[in-house]
């Protein structure tokens, strides 16, 4: 069960590419998993349902979902890992898995520390107020009452946001609501980091500061994990890129390597030149056949 | 399920399950964050109304109205009782926590998978919160209820006081109740369309609105599983402190502790070890 995270892992540090790895941190071994969308669209009403369920027939409505498909990976520490791949490819998914929020259907994510999500949206309201918001997310992510105390000030500078503080958060603009988000979610560094395209919000100015905050925390934190569909700032913050496609790695390498590859394949000029660049980056490894890419 | 053992030394399984002790302790660490996140659901929760939270109160009223017409006033249900009005009010309000913490409990992992499947912390948390913001709501409507009790007769005495551990026991039940309910609807969400069925077949028969005693006394068995349900049990206690005439046996006391610790104990435990699959529902 365990050999291909363990060939993965002993293979990693023999590349040439990469001067010097540290220990690993992550280890995704062979994870595959599936999860149930429960839909609301059944047709025929009420009575065809009923029917269904007489003759024990399968519901239309109830589907299953195979995200990731397979994946193994090692990373170490100091790694900026960056996925890319196109809509529904498993990116989100996998990131959840590594962060342990989902379980996965077959295979084991082993982690050195806990791995979380950059993002506290979930646990915010926006009929409360900012400082209120505050409060809420900071405590979801696991922060005491001391540490909010002190961090609060912080918080409320990084995002910016003035006296709105005290207004509703459904009262703010797009920007000045995902320029608060981030600043509560970056207040706290974890071991391993898991950005889920969290980097596009706000004007210029919030953004120069929201990647240098990522790299704060990207040296705080062992091991960095970015989904994003901006391969400019792929190639400018990762060390190395992974591209899945279908719930599959197609490519892992060097962060330049892959977005290469990667935009080569998604340029619609250039329909035709599909096969990755595997000699720019040294540690490149190709998982699929080019029949299937 | 045996924890496997990591082949990579320091490493853990991602989103392992801890041990109960462990994970009892990170719940325990989080106890902030289900205060005010109830506080905040709670208030929230009336946002798109003009009256708001007043609703919290209004419907239990209105609850109370229509079954004292009904019940009282048409069916004469009220046989046995001497304040019916105060009987039933007890009954509504202290009733409506348990079948509150029955059904929020259900959806407490359907409507957070947003929570869920962005953090990590003990999912506990979620079921307890529901719960707490059903025992919150209990609390507002003293507001209501205690000048109703008063303005129908019902004297203040020293004995309202075991209103305390009665309402703490009934609380440790709710929660029980509301972590089975989680795991489950979690798994099945068609218990969200089945339990305001359940819960109201349970009103009927915990006595909420007649007693259980004056109708039912002689029937043997029937009485016996009627008077026996936690339902009416913690009915029996909320009345006994609260009205006049209304004793509760050590029975009654056995029973409510039996009810609440048990419950308690055995759903905890089975929540716990649903632990890593919340977020794949």
């Amino acid at each position: 069960m365990s050999e291909p995270g363990r060939d993965a892992l002993a293979s990693a540090p023999g590349t040439p590419s990469v001067p010097e790895r540290g220990e690993p941190t992550v280890v995704v071994d062979d994870v595959h998993l599936t999860y149930r969308i429960i839909g609301k669209t059944q047709r025929g009403g009420a009575a065809a349902a009923l029917r269904r369920i007489v003759l024990r027939e399968a519901a239309p409505g109830q589907r299953s979902v195979h995200a990731v498909r397979g994946v193994s990976l090692t990373a170490c520490r100091g790694e900026a890992i960056g996925l890319i791949g196109p809509n529904g490819s498993g990116k989100s998914t996998l990131l959840r898995a590594i962060a342990g929020l989902m379980a996965p259907s077959r295979g084991v994510v082993w982690t050195r520390g806990q791995a979380s999500l950059l993002g506290v949206s979930a646990a915010m309201m926006g009929a409360m107020s900012g400082d209120q918001n505050i409060l809420l997310g900071c405590l979801a992510i696991g922060m005491t009452p001391a540490e909010i105390v002190e961090e609060y000030d912080a918080i409320c500078d990084f995002a910016g946001i003035g006296k709105f503080v005290h207004l509703p958060m459904n009262t703010y603009s797009s920007g000045m609501g995902a320029r608060l988000r981030f600043a509560i979610a970056a207040a706290r560094a974890p071991e391993i980091l898991l950005i889920d395209e969290a980097l596009a919000t706000g004007d210029a100015n919030f953004r120069r500061r929201s990647e240098k905050r990522i790299l704060e925390l990207r040296e705080k934190a062992g091991t960095v994990f970015l989904v994003s569909h901006g391969l400019g700032i792929i190639r400018e913050t990762c060390t190395r890129a992974i591209w899945l496609e279908k719930g599959k790695i197609l490519l892992d390498g060097s962060a330049d390597s892959v977005v290469d590859a990667y935009q080569k394949r998604h340029d619609p000029r250039n329909r035709k030149a599909i096969r990755p660049d595997t000699k720019s980056g040294v540690n490149a490894r190709v998982y699929t056949e080019p029949s299937a890419i | 399920m045996t924890e496997p053992v990591s082949p990579y030394p320091g490493l853990q399984r991602a989103g392992a399950r801890l041990p109960v002790d462990e994970y009892s302790r990170r719940l325990w660490d989080r106890r902030w964050f289900v205060i005010a996140y109830s506080s905040a659901s709670n208030s929230v929760g009336y946002e798109r109304s003009f009256l708001g939270q007043a609703w919290q109160l209004l419907t239990p009223m209105l609850n109370i109205a229509v079954y004292y017409l009904i019940f009282g006033l048409l069916l004469h249900t009220n046989r046995g009782v001497g304040n019916y009005i105060a009987f039933l009010t007890v009954g509504v309000f202290f009733f409506s926590f348990c079948t509150t913490s029955l059904v929020s409990g259900s959806r407490s992992i359907t409507q957070n998978l947003g929570l869920v499947r962005a953090l990590q912390f003990p999912r506990a948390v979620l079921p307890i919160s529901t719960t707490l913001m059903a025992l919150l709501q209990l609390l507002y409507s003293l507001v209501v209820m205690v000048p109703i009790l008063l303005l129908s007769g019902e004297p203040l005495r020293a004995q309202w006081l075991e209103l305390v551990p009665a309402v703490a026991l009934q609380s440790m039940f709710c929660l029980g109740l509301a972590l089975a309910v989680a795991r489950i609807g979690a798994r099945v969400p068609d218990t969200t369309q089945v339990l305001p069925f359940v819960s109201r077949v349970w009103m009927y028969a915990s006595g909420v609105m007649y007693s259980v005693q004056a109708f039912v006394t002689g029937h043997g068995w029937v009485s016996t599983i009627l008077t026996g349900n936690p339902g009416y049990v913690y009915l029996a206690l909320a009345r006994h402190a609260l009205l006049i005439g209304s004793p509760a046996t050590p029975r009654t006391w056995l029973l409510a502790t039996a009810w609440a610790v048990g419950t308690l104990a055995v759903s905890y435990l089975y929540f716990w070890r649903g632990e890593e699959v919340y977020g794949n529902v």
